[in-house]
């Protein structure tokens, strides 16, 4: 059985296991970090949204054999820590400003999903307008969506 | 008189409406105007609501058991802010944790039908002010003074002159040895500080850093992943498997078992637990609807509708027929359960609704008695009426006995949507009579796919009838009865239920009945008003029951901006319903414009989007306002699905949607720009009603009804988008589930 190496929220880890493993079952079965989600595992709910040297992924779809030794993947786990300062990062404090989230179980994978989306927007030179926030794919089925918008504006200004 | 809404202001419409109509014949009051599944359920609950205690210990904690499950709805936070008022602390000194299941309880750990805040409201008062009274009255011994001089505030007794003196001091002294009677005292309304403040929810922070754990989050030992390999078919079950010893020796695997609903595979990834899934070859038996479809089982549902018996009063006749297809009852968290079955004891973990029938259930199952299953209740993530039915606990119980091992068993997205739990496929039929300026009758005959009856629902239902005028009715009719209400004065009013026994599995979804009804219904009241020449909301203001109904309706057509002018392709649509002791409106826009429903986004459904839902919501004593706010933001977002985009499409016995990306819930580019809610915080209503499921009904109907009024075509079939042609290419049902990509690196944001 293949050894993988990643790093981890800022951790290098190993894990013993087969190439083809997807990467959310080493997360969650093998390492027990369990931030990310199981909602569908083919790529379309995103609650395991992630992030993968700083950009959006979902390791549903990813075998643990494409990751390198040098690859950083970050949960939600370990997001706090990508921010600077000792606290929250500015998202997770804004979905908490404006009370988000229901059960929670897709909040990981939104939190993850809006700080990639700002990132990505802002790279392209687009505002974080209504057009923006239409093209986030997460699904959440006690419908925040509403709360979603208006928490991704208010965290985004203070990333 | 109003000729066209869009060509007249607000002030006009408000000054017209009359406060009360000389034209309109009063309706009888309908069941659950006097006693409703609230109180059916609270009544259940009765004998044993006090059997709940508020422990305070040495320490000076404050904890609580809630014999419910909190699925998101946010009854956690609003019990701890229930406890601190009576006891005077902050709700962050109150620990509330969910019970196990509590067989004593008996009727008292249900989570449904949006009753557990008016069930437990005073129940947990009472428990808490016991415990403060007794803390209080040791103090006051303690200090020599009268207890009435002495106050409870931060976790302390406060005496005459400033004495501070911690719970944790106090308990023992407080403790009593005997059981006793004790008359408590609640706080008066009118001196809440907590009760009716906004309050965000006490797991924020542990939901935003991924610390809140699910069921499939828990570390049970050596609880390996597991899950089932399921029929082609709805309800299949399996005959033969061709390669049992094939698949034990796939990467991963541990187990393959047999059981009644397939064939359970535990691996040490759940991930290797589906491809050893999807590499079984099984022979299945025939399903329970094998060969149905969307147009035979509709064909069966008209067949049961039960006639129209309108007394023959003369006037104009207003007909509407109106058919509603299947929903999937799917939360985010699938079906999961953690199962650790030993020769003779077992312990499960799976966030239940109704624990007390699972466990009874799963001991039959195993051959145990009660006493012998513990059974944990974890935090869930999403229910909406899909959790009363454990399913996944039974199974995981199961598979964990013929294994001999623990398991955490799973159902994927694919089980979830082809084998899960529906909102049954139904059909509304509404005939009413207009004579003059007044409605003679109003009929409404509801024919569904039947309804499971839920095995913790039943006993309550049966109970009530000894109140509720239930008659012969069945479990199914009788809920019908004890909840569905026409508000307006609209003379001989009837409401029935018909249903189809068919062999789905279906559940509540957010509420069984009251949407699709309400949809029927308040598209029916559009047509009265139009033959009437009168403007949506004018009429039922004019026409609606109530007082405290009118005061909301009038309220949200005031904060909407009813009858503004709109662009050609868009509109306001109105509607009203009343439920769990409460009264809510909603006034809904919506753009029909092809530029908008013509959107192209990959694997969507887009059609028409509602732009802009205001909602004015009257449900009584309001505990946490935020949290009434997301319930109805919730509801508002379940409404859009089920009303435009969100249908499941049955062919040859089986649902064709298999995930997300065919099946349509709400997603951001549905979501309306602006979302209004208001809650009404001075209800003349005396007690706490019900809000989980309150958001969806009106804002159905005012979907439907601003759709007809932006398009000129009243819609006969939901979601309105379900014929359609299907944006996807359907998943394969063999192999059962449809595997994860490997590309995922190639799609980064």
């Amino acid at each position: 059985m293949p050894t993988h190496t990643f790093k981890l929220n800022g951790e290098q880890v190993s894990v013993d296991v087969e190439d083809d493993v997807r990467l959310l079952w080493v997360i969650r079965d093998l390492l027990g970090v369990t931030g990310p989600k199981y909602g569908c595992g083919i790529n379309v709910c995103k609650a395991c949204t992630s992030h993968i040297n700083g950009r959006g992924f979902n390791p549903c779809s990813v075998p643990v054999g494409a990751i390198k030794p040098t690859d950083e993947v970050t949960t939600i786990e370990g997001l706090a820590d990508t921010a600077p300062g000792g606290g929250l990062h500015p998202m997770q404090q804004a979905w908490i400003d404006n009370d988000v989230a229901q059960c929670g179980y897709c909040q990981p994978g939104q939190i993850m999903a809006a700080v990639a989306k700002v990132k990505q927007a802002r790279a392209e030179g687009r505002d974080i307008d209504d057009a923006v926030l239409d093209e986030i794919r997460n699904i959440c089925r006690c419908g925040t969506y509403y709360r979603i918008r208006e928490a991704i504006q208010a965290g985004a200004e203070n990333m | 008189m109003l000729v066209a809404a869009a060509e007249i202001g607000r002030q006009t419409i408000f000054d017209s409406v009359p406060n009360a109509s000389a034209a309109a014949l009063p309706s009888e009051p309908q069941t659950p105007e006097l006693y409703d599944l609230l109180d059916a359920l609270r009544d259940a609950a009765r004998p044993t609501a006090n059997l709940i205690q508020v422990k305070v210990d040495r320490d000076g904690s404050v904890s609580f058991e809630l014999p419910r499950s909190d699925n998101g709805q946010g009854i956690i936070t609003s019990t701890q802010m229930i406890i601190a008022e009576e006891m005077g602390i902050d709700p962050d000194q109150v620990n509330v944790t969910l019970a196990d299941a509590r067989p004593e309880l008996v009727f008292n750990q249900l989570t449904g039908g949006s009753n557990t805040t008016f069930t437990t409201f005073t129940p947990i008062r009472v428990a808490a002010a016991l415990a403060a009274g007794r803390l209080l009255d040791a103090a006051a011994a303690e200090l020599g003074q009268e207890s009435s001089v002495l106050t409870s505030r931060g976790g302390a007794i406060i005496g005459q002159n400033g004495e501070s003196l911690p719970f944790g001091e106090l308990t023992e002294a407080a403790a009593s040895p005997v059981t006793e009677a004790v008359e408590v005292a609640l706080k008066p309304r009118e001196e809440f500080t907590v009760i009716g403040t906004s309050r965000t929810k006490s797991d924020a922070r542990a939901m935003v850093t991924g610390k809140k754990k699910f069921v499939t989050d828990l570390q049970v030992p050596d609880a390996l992943p597991t899950v089932i390999c399921r029929a082609p078919d709805l309800n299949g079950s399996p005959d033969d498997v061709e390669n049992l010893d094939e698949v034990r020796t796939m990467p991963g695997v541990t187990d393959v078992v047999q059981v009644s609903t397939g064939v359970a595979v535990r691996a040490r990834t759940f991930g290797q637990a589906v491809d050893a899934v999807n590499a079984l070859r099984v022979s299945w038996e025939g399903g329970t609807v094998a060969g149905e479809d969307d147009d035979s089982v509709l064909a069966q549902v008209r067949g049961g509708e039960l006639p129209l018996a309108v007394p023959d009063v003369g006037g104009n006749t207003v007909e509407g027929e109106f058919t509603f297809y299947f929903r999937s009852g799917s939360p985010l968290e699938t079906n999961a359960a953690i199962a650790d079955v030993r020769e003779d004891s077992a312990e499960i973990w799976s966030p239940c609704k109704n624990p007390i029938a699972a466990q009874a259930e799963i001991a039959r199952k195993l051959d145990m008695p009660q006493s012998a299953v513990t059974f944990r209740v974890p935090e869930g993530g999403g229910s909406f009426g899909r959790k009363l039915f454990f399913d996944a606990a039974l199974e995981a119980a199961e598979v964990s006995q013929e294994m001999g091992k623990p398991v955490k068993l799973m159902w994927t997205r694919a089980d979830d949507s082809r084998q899960g739990r529906t909102h049954p496929l139904c059909t509304s039929r509404v005939r009413a009579v207009v004579a003059g300026d007044a409605v003679a009758s109003f009929e409404l005959r509801h024919t569904s796919v039947a309804t499971e009856v839920n095995p913790g629902l039943g006993e309550p239902i049966t109970a009530a009838a000894v109140k509720a005028p239930l008659g012969n009715l069945t479990l199914s009719e009788s809920v019908f009865e004890l909840t569905q209400v026409t508000p307006y004065n609209f003379g001989a009013n009837t409401r029935l239920l018909n249903e189809v026994e068919m062999g789905f599995n279906t559940s509540s979804t957010r509420n069984i009945y009251s949407p699709d009804v309400a949809t029927a219904r308040e598209l029916m009241v559009d047509k009265i008003a139009e033959a009437m020449g009168k403007d949506p909301y004018e009429f039922r203001s004019e026409f609606i029951k109530l007082d405290r109904w009118k005061n909301v309706l009038d309220r949200v057509a005031e904060e909407a901006d009813w009858g503004k002018s709109m662009p050609e392709g868009t509109a306001q649509g109105i509607a009203f319903h009343t439920e769990y002791k409460g009264a809510a409106a909603a006034v809904v826009e919506i753009d029909c414009r092809p530029e908008t429903v013509n959107r192209q986004i990959r694997s969507a459904r887009t059609g028409p989007r509602v732009t802009k839902v205001t909602y004015v919501v009257d449900i009584g004593i309001v505990v946490n306002p935020r949290g009434v706010k997301a319930q109805m933001q919730g509801g508002i977002m379940d409404a859009i699905g089920n009303t435009l985009t969100a249908g499941l499409h049955l062919r040859d016995g089986h649902f064709v949607e298999a995930s997300w990306d065919n099946y349509f819930y709400t997603r951001q580019w549905n979501t309306p720009d602006e979302i209004d809610v208001i809650v009404i915080e001075d209800s003349e209503a005396p007690e706490p009603g019900g809000v989980g499921e309150f958001g969806v009904a009106a804002t159905s109907g005012a979907i439907a009804c601003a759709y007809a009024r932006a398009t000129g075509t009243t819609p006969e079939y939901f979601p309105i988008l379900h014929k359609e042609p299907l944006p996807f290419e359907p998943y394969p049902t063999v192999p059962p589930i449809p595997p994860s990509p490997t590309d995922g690196l190639e799609k980064t944001t």
